[in-house]
């Protein structure tokens, strides 16, 4: 088991500087998660830790051992990639053993830990197949398998669930998680999707076009996001962003709906600010009865997504959705009066997208 | 041709028919002359049913050879063809496995160019440049021998494209996958790259034999000596003057002989040869 730390790290291809300077650090045992959209090189700063790819500045650690010059073999990980990558001619036994057998170990050794991975992963009956006579869910777990039979220092996972249905990303999620509590290994994991950054993460790391823009407790990402940019990924549906201007000691959106700033915030907010409210915390009240800003509220159109349903709709000519409960949505057409709850109302500088603080 | 028409399905049926007949008839004749007498062949019309003369022409061209023109034993001959068919065949599967193997995982200055270098080779037959391979054969002293048989016909430009373009088809996870596992270049060529190309590899065996075999104008130039005769140029050297003086008998005994190991071939590896055609294990 092992820490790992990344200094001022970059990444070119050519002239195209994909990572920008980073510094990342990865606690002993810890499950991090790198989230961001598709093309923010989470890939490659996970390529660079597990030496596929070397980084054009900067150091990588791994234990506190510096391995910028050392062979991805000899850097104590293993990876999961999001295609599997099986030897598809080896047998699911094979496969697993592969890297092990190459390592000279014992083949008393090499069969245990097959037979225990198997155990962890019940792939045992699979053990003489194919990859191709396997599921995509039971690839998978052998990707897995072929990874903890390394009992390696760390793991790292490359969009591992991507290829897989929707209920088996479920259930493969809880197994990975599962997985994590019992040998505690430090793990790196990196997806695109924010559901599998919320549920898995010890802490997350929310990259934006190459740079981190912000690292956290899930919890915390979400109640407290950096800037826009995280506010808009992290929650679904995203976080009701609406451009306003500086009126006095609010921020005025659409045509005079209001949003008071709150005291440690008037003396940072500039001329442009935006206003982010979650979709479930705006809650629909009865008019006059609200303290605070009040949307007069109509509703376009309904989705309903059972326990919940979104309405898509507009207050003062800016768009808006709202979360409701699903059994209580108001029709089509219907005006409601809506407000955020107390302190849920999220403030950010609009040029610099960066959210003020005081 | 969902529709069912009698007429229409007859004329099909016939067309078939008379195309079978055009490929196999000569076959059929060229067997028919090889179990008969030089006499009876000679006679007119030729016979078209079998003679009885099947195995005292058989074992003699096996055993002793024609006694004009090429007196080798065919049986020899047959051995020379194997020789060069397999060396051909199996030296090209090598080569060719490996350029590809260096050209698609290793970065070397003028990389590029060497691929292209190969490439450009396809355009050039074994004919055009026969005139100077020989000579540097002969004066290699390679002339009546197996390596020179085989050596100069083993390059391949074909196989090694054809594997470089299956090597492309390996997803790059596979040779990361590889890495981590701590397979170098080697393990990662013995353990993952030849079992996946095994069934290209089959395919290519198929095909090059068949080649090897068949070749004609090289061994034609660089055999003198019998004993070193392929069956196909043993075929031809039988074939002396006019047709009175050819015991035609027993070159279409040695015809059919000459048929039957790419036919093997064929028929045993028929299985993995398809496979090998449209099947990509990954
Ligand atoms: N080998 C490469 N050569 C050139 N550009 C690359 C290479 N690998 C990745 N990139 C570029 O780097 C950026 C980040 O890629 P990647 O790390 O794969 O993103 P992500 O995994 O977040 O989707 C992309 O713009 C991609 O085009
Ligand atoms: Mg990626």
């Amino acid at each position: 088991m092992a820490d790992i730390s990344l200094h001022a790290v970059t990444k070119r291809f050519g002239d195209n500087e994909v990572l920008h300077p980073l510094d990342v650090a990865i606690g002993d045992g810890e499950f991090v998660v790198m989230v961001g959209p598709s093309g923010c090189g989470k890939s490659t700063l996970l390529r660079i830790i597990a030496g596929l790819e070397e980084a054009t500045t900067g150091e990588v650690r791994i234990g506190g051992r510096r391995v910028n010059e050392v062979e991805p073999k000899d850097r104590n990980i293993a990876m999961v990639f999001q295609n599997y990558a099986l030897y598809p001619h080896m047998s699911v036994r094979d496969n697993m053993a592969y890297g092990l057998k190459i390592r000279k170990l014992p083949s008393a050794e090499i069969d245990a830990r097959v037979e225990r991975a198997a155990g962890i992963l019940e792939l045992g009956p699979y053990l003489a197949r194919k990859p191709r006579e396997l599921s995509g869910g039971q690839r998978q777990r052998v990707a897995m398998g072929r990874a903890i039979v390394r009992e390696p220092a760390a793991f790292l996972f490359d969009e591992p669930l991507s290829n897989l249905d929707a209920k088996l990303r479920v259930q493969m999620r809880l197994e990975i998680q599962k997985l994590h509590r019992s040998l505690g290994t430090t793990s790196v994991f990196v997806t695109h999707d924010q559901v599998e950054a919320m549920t898995l993460a010890d802490r997350m790391l929310v990259m934006n076009a190459g740079t981190v823009e912000q690292v956290g407790a899930p919890l915390t990402v979400y109640d407290d996001p950096a800037s826009t940019f995280v506010a808009g990924f992290i929650g679904s549906p995203a976080m009701n962003l609406v451009p306003g201007r500086r009126v006095g000691d609010g921020v005025e959106v659409g045509s005079g709906l209001e949003f008071p700033l709150p005291e440690a915030l008037r003396s940072t907010a500039r001329a442009a600010v935006t206003v982010g409210v979650r979709p479930e915390h705006l809650v629909v009240s009865s008019a006059g009865s609200v303290a605070g800003p009040a949307l007069a509220f109509r509703v376009d159109s309904v989705e309903s997504l059972g326990a919940d349903s979104l309405l898509h709709g507009s207050a003062a000519g800016a768009s808006f959705v709202v979360r409701v409960d699903g059994h209580q949505a108001p029709q089509p057409g219907a005006s409601l009066t809506l407000s955020p709850k107390p302190g849920r109302v999220y403030f950010f500088d609009t040029p610099s997208g960066r959210r003020l603080a005081g | 041709m969902v529709e069912n028409r009698p007429v229409l399905r007859f004329i099909h049926h016939l067309t078939l028919i008379a195309g079978v007949v055009a490929v196999a008839f000569p076959l059929y004749v060229t067997f028919i002359a090889s179990t008969h007498s030089l006499e009876s062949i000679l006679s007119v019309p030729m016979p078209l049913l079998p003679g009885d003369q099947l195995w005292a022409n058989y074992s003699q061209v096996l055993t002793a050879g024609s006694t004009r023109g090429a007196q080798a034993p065919v049986g020899a001959m047959m051995w020379n063809s194997l020789v060069m068919a397999l060396a051909i065949a199996l030296g090209k599967i090598a080569i060719s496995l490996i350029s590809a193997f260096a050209i698609i995982y290793f970065r070397f200055p003028l990389r590029n160019f060497f691929f292209w270098m190969i490439f450009v080779t396809l355009m050039l037959p074994v004919e055009v440049r026969i005139i100077p391979t020989f000579k540097v054969v002969s004066d290699l002293g390679m002339l009546d021998s197996y390596v020179g048989l085989t050596l100069p016909l083993i390059a391949s430009a074909t196989a090694t494209f054809l594997f470089r373009q299956f090597f492309m088809t390996i997803p790059d996870e596979l040779v990361e996958a590889a890495r981590i596992d701590g397979a170098g270049p080697l393990r990662f060529f013995w353990d993952v790259v030849v079992p996946l190309s095994k069934t290209s590899m089959a395919a290519l065996f198929v095909i090059q034999f068949i080649y090897g075999w068949n070749q004609y104008l090289w061994p034609l130039l660089i055999t003198t000596d019998e004993k070193m005769y392929t069956v196909v140029i043993g075929i031809k050297r039988m074939i002396v003057g006019g047709d009175a003086l050819t015991e035609w008998n027993l070159v279409m005994a040695t015809a059919m002989l000459a048929l039957i190991p790419p036919a093997l071939v064929v028929i045993l590896m028929q299985k993995w040869f398809v496979k090998g055609l449209v099947e990509t294990e990954k």
